[in-house]
C-alpha cells in the first residue's frame, strides 16, 4: 500500500465515523428523553457532520476523481465504508447510546490530540479545530457513565449491560491495521501502542469511578468495519442516508 | 411616501445590480473592517463578526477583495450564512466578487472574543465565557458562572448544551433566570 492510498484509506475512516455516529445520533430528535439530552445529543451530532465534512473535502481533493465530499459521503456503499464497527451500533436505550458515545469519544479525543501535531498541516489543521469539540464530547459522555454507574440499581445494570454488549466492537479501536501502521510511519496517525495504552488507561479509570466492570484486553473481538466489513446495521443506516440524494440526483436546492 | 429602512430584500436586489458606488479603490481595509462590524452573528445577533472574532485577515490583492472567516464550531450551521452575510454587506458598499476565505487555522476559540464583544454578550443575556479556552480541564470540576442578570455567582448547569453549539444551559438560583454561557472553548 502506497502511503497516498493509505493517507486517503485513513481520512475516510475518519470522516465515515464521524458520519455514521452522527447519523445515529439524528436518529434520536424528538425521541431523546430529555429535552436537555436531545440538544446534547443533537450539537453533538453537529459537531460530527462538521468534522466529517473536512475530513471528506480533504479526502476528495487527494482522491481527486471528480467526486466532492457529498458524493463520497452520499454515493459509496457500505463495502466502501471505513468506519467502525462500534458507531454503527443501535441507539437501543440510554445506557447503550452513553455507552457507545464514552468508548468512540476516548478513541477520538486520544487520535485527535495525535493529529494535531500530524506532519500533514491540513490534518493538523483539522484536528486542532476537532479536538476541542472532542474534548467537550468526552467530558459529557464520562460523567454520563459515571452518572448511571454510580447511580441507581437500574442504571448501573442498564450502563453495566451497555458496557458488556458493546465490548466486543472496542476492539477495532485499539487494533492497528496497515493503515493504521502507515500512518504512524508517517508522522501522521499515533503509535498504534500508545493509543491502546491510553485508550485502556482512561477507560479503566472511568469505569472504576463508575463501579462498573469492563472486558479483558484480549476478549474476542468483531474487527472489519476499517477495511469495509460492516455488521448488518449500517445498510440500513445508509439506506435511509443516502436516500434522497440517490433518489433526485444533484438535489441541491432547498 | 414614508422614508423607512431597506429590508434585506432591498439588499439582495440591490445586490444583483452594479452598485452605484463602485469604486472598491476607494476602501481602505480599515473601512472595511469598520463595514463588517456591523455584519452581526445571525445566531447571536449581540456581537458582530468582527468582535466574534471569526474575521482573521482581510487584503486587496488587485481589484478584488480577500477576506479569511473562520468558523467558531466545525459543525456551526451559521457559517455559510455568515459568509454570505459579508458578501452582501460588501456588495452593499460596491465591493463586487469579494473572495471569502474559510480558514481552520490557528483554530477559534472564545479566547478570540474581544472585551468589547464580552460586554455586548452580558448586557444581551449570555454569560461570556469566562477564563481561558487552552486551560480548559477534561474531567476537571465546573467553573463558577456569573448570573449576567444579577452578577450573582450561585448558578448551575442545567445542559451543557444550549440553544447553539457554542452555548450551554444555566439557571441562577438567586433571580431564577434561566440562561446560556457562551462555552469557554
Amino acid at each position: 500500500m502506497t502511503e497516498q492510498k493509505a493517507l486517503q484509506d485513513y481520512l475516510l475512516r475518519l470522516a465515515d465515523s464521524d458520519m455514521i455516529l452522527s447519523q445515529r445520533l439524528c436518529e434520536l430528535c424528538g425521541k431523546a428523553p430529555a429535552i436537555e439530552e436531545e440538544m446534547a445529543i443533537m450539537n453533538v451530532g453537529l459537531d460530527l457532520v462538521g468534522q466529517a465534512r473536512n475530513w471528506y473535502e480533504y479526502a476528495a481533493e487527494l482522491i481527486d476523481d471528480g467526486r466532492d465530499a457529498d458524493k463520497l459521503c452520499f454515493l459509496r456503499d457500505a463495502l466502501d465504508y471505513r468506519n467502525l464497527l462500534l458507531v454503527e451500533q443501535p441507539n437501543e436505550d440510554y445506557a447503550v447510546t452513553m455507552a457507545r458515545q464514552f468508548f468512540f469519544d476516548v478513541w477520538h479525543y486520544f487520535i485527535l490530540k495525535n493529529l494535531v501535531n500530524a506532519s500533514d498541516e491540513r490534518i493538523a489543521n483539522i484536528a486542532a479545530k476537532a479536538v476541542k469539540e472532542a474534548t467537550y464530547h468526552l467530558r459529557r459522555s464520562s460523567e454520563w457513565v459515571k452518572r448511571m454507574g454510580d447511580g441507581t440499581e437500574e442504571s448501573h445494570r442498564r450502563i453495566q449491560e451497555a458496557f458488556d454488549l458493546l465490548w466486543r466492537f472496542t476492539g477495532e479501536l485499539v487494533t492497528p491495521d496497515e493503515t493504521d501502521h502507515a500512518m504512524f510511519k508517517a508522522g501522521i496517525g499515533p503509535d498504534p501502542e500508545k493509543l491502546k495504552q491510553d485508550w485502556f488507561g482512561m477507560v479503566r479509570e472511568v469505569a472504576a469511578q463508575a463501579t462498573l466492570k469492563t472486558g479483558a484486553e484480549d476478549a474476542w473481538m468483531y474487527m472489519g468495519g476499517k477495511s469495509g466489513v460492516h455488521t448488518e446495521h449500517l445498510g440500513f443506516i445508509l439506506a435511509e442516508m443516502q436516500f434522497l440524494p440517490r433518489a433526485y440526483p444533484d438535489a441541491t436546492t432547498w | 411616501m414614508n422614508e423607512r429602512e431597506p429590508s434585506s430584500v432591498d439588499l439582495l436586489i440591490a445586490s444583483d445590480r452594479v452598485p452605484a458606488k463602485a469604486h472598491p479603490e476607494l476602501l481602505t481595509e480599515d473601512a472595511i473592517w469598520a463595514l463588517l462590524d456591523n455584519v452581526k452573528d445571525p445566531e447571536v445577533p449581540a456581537v458582530s463578526v468582527i468582535e466574534l472574532g471569526i474575521i482573521r485577515a482581510l487584503s486587496w490583492d488587485g481589484k478584488h477583495l480577500s477576506i479569511d472567516v473562520t468558523p467558531t464550531y466545525s459543525g456551526c450551521p451559521a457559517t455559510e450564512l455568515i459568509e454570505e452575510l459579508i458578501a452582501e454587506a460588501l456588495r452593499a458598499a460596491g465591493i463586487r466578487d469579494p473572495h471569502i476565505n474559510r480558514v481552520l487555522t490557528p483554530a477559534w476559540s472564545t479566547d478570540w472574543i474581544t472585551d468589547v464583544g464580552r460586554e455586548k454578550l452580558r448586557v444581551y443575556g449570555i454569560a461570556p465565557p469566562q477564563g481561558n479556552a487552552s486551560k480548559m480541564s477534561l474531567l476537571g470540576a465546573n467553573e463558577v458562572i456569573t448570573c449576567p442578570f444579577c452578577d450573582s455567582k450561585h448558578t448551575e448547569r442545567v445542559s451543557e448544551f444550549g440553544s447553539t453549539a457554542c452555548k450551554a444551559l444555566y439557571r441562577c438560583r438567586d433571580c431564577l433566570e434561566p440562561f446560556d454561557y457562551f462555552k469557554c472553548i
